[in-house]
């Protein structure tokens, strides 16, 4: 009767330590890549040049299931001759860990422009493509997409 | 590096644009991952994929740890003459995994 119960919540040091532990997983998980960062990525790509919308197409699932394989096609309007063709195509994603997915080199022997991968998505986010023609100019298309179960997320 | 899957048809009009397919197997380690001990696990990407026909690249690409486990990729290229149509792969420790497909243009 006279014995004092023992508290029955957390102690303050339980707390505390639960707490310093929760702080280390946030600390050790790797830095993301942010909207600035993608701008950052699509500036190294294309300079100081305008990237106009249009001339590129890119086909992206609207809701992903699982973030770890997930189909990707660009396709870009353009006659693929020796004086109109696609040079560069690059894609960018704003929240994996890193901006860049895939740059890849066409040349007018490809006949057409058209690649098609599959692609790690850490979240859901916007993927921007750009692609760079023979005569300097620079086009783009966005996606945006819900991913259900990210890449990354588990070990 | 193991195995590679190839699709390239084995015949073709001059002039054809033909559809090629690649896909390595491939456990394209990101860096970001923790393994079982907590520690993150070492990079281990293949970083650089190309394609040539008769020895003229006809198209490549540089990789980055987003693109998914196995890489695959499909893209396109105009029939020009019968030959060989190489692929390779380049990892982060710099091994090439090379394969090769013949392709007859009438």
């Amino acid at each position: 009767m006279s014995r004092k119960p023992r508290p029955v919540g957390t102690s303050r040091r339980e707390i505390l330590a639960a707490g310093a532990g929760a702080l280390a997983l946030i600390v050790a998980r790797p830095a993301r890549a942010t909207p600035e960062s993608m701008a950052d990525a699509i500036k190294a790509f294309v300079g100081e040049a305008e990237v106009r919308e249009g001339r590129v197409t890119l086909e992206l699932p609207a809701l992903v299931e699982n973030g770890n394989s997930v189909p990707l096609t660009v396709k870009v309007d353009s006659p693929m001759t020796a004086q109109d063709h696609v040079k560069r195509i690059a894609v960018f994603n704003e929240r994996n860990p890193q901006p860049n997915v895939a740059l890849f080199y066409l040349n007018p022997r490809a006949g057409r422009a058209l690649v098609s991968t599959r692609i790690r998505l850490g979240d859901s986010q916007n993927i921007v493509a750009i692609a760079q023609l023979s005569d300097g100019t620079f086009w783009s298309d966005k996606a945006e997409l819900i991913v259900t179960l990210p890449a990354c997320v588990e070990s | 590096m193991a195995r590679a899957l190839i699709n390239v048809p084995a015949k073709a009009k001059r002039g054809d644009i033909i559809e090629i397919k690649a896909l390595m197997s491939h456990p394209m380690e990101t860096g970001y991952r923790t393994g079982p001990d907590g520690a993150l696990v070492p990079r281990d990407i293949i970083n650089r994929f190309i394609c040539t026909y008769n020895g003229e690249e006809i198209f490549s690409a540089d990789l980055f740890p987003a693109i998914a486990a196995n890489p695959f990729f499909s893209f396109t290229t105009i029939a020009m003459e019968s030959g060989r149509i190489a692929f390779r792969w380049i990892d982060d420790r710099g091994q090439a995994h090379l394969e090769t497909a013949e392709i007859a243009v009438e």
